[in-house]
């Protein structure tokens, strides 16, 4: 018998004596209820999966990449997602391109240049509730705002955003995500040391030298975790795009038109209204097989967003 | 000699001086901008939610018998609001005990390399789009769960759609009560090891009280989450575009989410269809916006002021 073998039996005896031999059933059963509940949790993930594995690999079986590069069609064989995949990465650009430094910019404010007083109090609290607020209402937003005030004409084309438009969208998106943008970009900039701005501030240089050489960059990483998650979120939404009208129907052609001219055209789809559309189809092949192909495709591009998230947040979480 | 004179100006160049406002002017006009944005969504509501009410009379707003169908001007809350609460009610009832006991398992028995592991995937669920998960409900929450424990169910029902809901709300809940319940000192857990409690002891009259607040401010924003839910209940619970009224979970519905949602789809034939009613039916979804706006404001400042609750204690 080893020497640590002695310790473990001395322990083993030590705690029977402490708890009487008897084993905490109670105790145990709460342990098991509690593992239930996490479980029943993951469960659901993986029927998720396996549904929509299920119902859409076969897409990919018979027509491989085809799916991916053909355009929306009433028929089912034909049918595809590329106006979709288009659509949805235009309306992320757009997310990034307003989203990104307009929230940077407030967390910066809120965090480095702010004075504790009321105005500022009222703006952190109003950036929490807005967190809050349901998306459908940022799509009634985007619809007055976007498309009927700024596209002139009740949302019939013409004025700033041309009215149905990819920009209308990407614009109702970007307010959607502004406040976890916000949010996470905050507590990136607060968990970067004080000392390291007094550091800056002593060898003379200004609050935007130091904010611009030493606080944005050591938290950078943080920010652009928040960027990546809320793009995940932007990706997603589908509610929004129905209310500011994105297309709703089967078929549409864009033709061969430029970029800019897709992003100011009046007729754009994007991943989820795609799916949206196909479930609301009576045939199944619409209904349950291209919609699951096109989840598949919706959930791969979110999945790896969301992972990529948490991977940047574990590999660069700095322990000062 | 006067001595502000003679003090050395340390203030640098004027140029350097410029930038410096010209970037704080900026900052702050980024800073307002969230405030112009909370403006403008209640300006949006109010306006065209007045709009709606001078045009339709009040007695269409409480229809009897209780009907949604905003193209013939049956614009009665009953029915919405009554899928909206029922919807609200069953995703709850799902999220709250695996949500909680999720938190708690993770919290305090799952050693920390388990813990590693699962939270993310948690984090992951919480990033599923809701249009996957409804799809989801339709497809196997609704024949695969809903219709084992009653056989009355139809095919879509309020029910597939509630435990779609609490499906996605899950992991917000077991997020949000784990940070609470980390949140709680371990010389709390300590003193109550030395005082010879059990494990089990220790969690639910030492830990569970110490992290109500964030647990009850979990389940609020769960609620305000799940209130404001759309693309789930739009294709799970059957009855988005006309709804009669229903107290009854198994039979097919609509919220006021899945109201807006379906109303929009419509928007085009409406608009262009004309005459009064028909403008009225886009203004409604203005009014049923702003309703929703107001509850789900509503339960986040008061979770919010349990949140930070917490955030103050320790």
């Amino acid at each position: 018998m080893s020497a640590s073998d002695v310790a473990i039996s001395r322990k083993i005896t030590a705690e029977r004596a402490l708890t009487g031999k008897r084993i905490d059933v109670t105790g145990l059963a709460f342990q098991v209820v509690l593992l239930l509940c996490l479980l029943a949790c993951l469960f659901f993930i993986v029927a998720l999966v396996g549904t929509v594995l299920v119902e859409g690999i076969g897409v990919f079986e018979d027509r491989g990449t085809d799916f991916l590069s053909s355009n929306l069609s009433r028929i089912s064989d034909r049918a595809g997602v590329s106006q979709a995949i288009f659509g949805s990465f235009a309306l992320a650009l757009i997310v990034v391109l307003v989203a990104f430094p307009l929230g940077v910019a407030t967390a910066v404010y809120l965090e480095e240049y702010a004075a504790d007083n009321v105005l500022t109090r009222i703006v952190r609290l109003n950036i929490r509730n807005l967190a809050g607020v349901p998306s459908v209402v940022y799509g009634l937003l985007g619809l007055a705002v976007f498309v009927q005030i700024l596209g002139t004409n009740r949302g019939a084309g013409g004025g700033l955003t041309g009215g149905k438009t990819i920009l209308s969208g990407g614009l109702t998106l970007a307010i959607l995500v502004l406040p976890i943008v916000i949010i996470t970009a905050s507590e990136a900039i607060r968990a970067v040391p004080q000392s390291l701005r007094e550091g800056g501030y002593g060898l003379g240089a200004t609050k935007w030298e130091v904010t611009r050489s030493l606080v944005l960059p050591n938290s950078f990483a943080g920010i652009l975790t928040g960027v990546v998650l809320s793009l995940s979120r932007a990706i997603g939404e589908t509610a929004p795009l129905i209310i500011v009208g994105a297309f709703f129907g089967t078929f549409f052609t864009t033709g061969s038109a430029g970029f800019f001219d897709k992003i100011t055209d009046s007729t754009y789809t994007a991943l989820p209204q795609v799916i949206f559309q196909w479930t609301q189809e009576a045939q199944s092949e619409f209904n349950t097989q291209l919609a699951a192909a096109a989840i598949i495709v919706l959930l791969g591009v979110t999945l790896l967003c969301n992972m990529a998230a948490v991977l940047l947040r574990n590999r660069y979480e700095k322990k000062w | 000699m006067a001595i502000g004179s003679a003090a050395v100006d340390l203030s640098g160049s004027k140029g350097r001086q410029r930038r410096e406002r010209t970037v704080k002017t900026i900052f702050l006009a980024a800073g307002i901008s969230s405030l112009v944005i909370s403006i403008a969504i209640v300006f949006t509501l109010l306006g065209k939610s007045i709009e709606f009410l001078t045009n339709v009379g009040l007695d269409r707003l409480w229809t009897d018998p209780h009907h949604w169908a905003p193209r013939v001007g049956r614009f009665d809350l009953a029915t919405v609001f009554m899928g909206s609460l029922l919807i609200t009610g069953v995703a709850m009832l799902i999220a709250t005990p695996l949500g909680l006991g999720a938190a708690v398992y993770l919290a305090e028995y799952a050693n920390p390399r388990v813990r590693r592991v699962l939270k993310p995937i948690l984090e992951i669920l919480a990033g599923i789009p809701s249009i996957v998960i409804g799809f989801f409900a339709v497809q196997w929450i609704g024949p695969e769960f809903v219709q084992r424990i009653s056989s009355q169910a139809d095919a879509f029902s309020l029910c597939a759609a509630g435990v779609g809901v609490g499906v996605l709300v899950s992991p917000l809940v077991a997020s949000v009560s784990e940070d609470a319940m980390r949140a709680v000192p371990n010389s709390l857990r300590e003193a109550s090891y030395g005082m010879g409690a059990k494990k089990m002891t220790t969690v639910v009259r030492v830990v569970l009280p110490a992290a109500i607040s964030g647990m009850v401010a979990a389940l609020m924003l769960a609620a305000s989450r799940a209130i404001g839910e759309t693309m789930v209940v739009a294709l799970a619970a059957g009855a988005a575009g006309d709804a009669n009224y229903t107290a009854d979970v198994f039979e097919v519905g609509t919220t006021v989410t899945a109201a807006m949602a379906s109303l929009a789809v419509g928007t085009d034939q409406v608009a262009t269809a004309g005459g009064e009613g028909a403008g009225q039916a886009v203004n409604s979804l203005f009014f049923l916006g702003l309703l929703l706006f107001l509850v789900t404001f509503l339960l986040n400042v008061v979770g919010d002021l349990f949140v930070r609750r917490i955030e103050n204690r320790y």
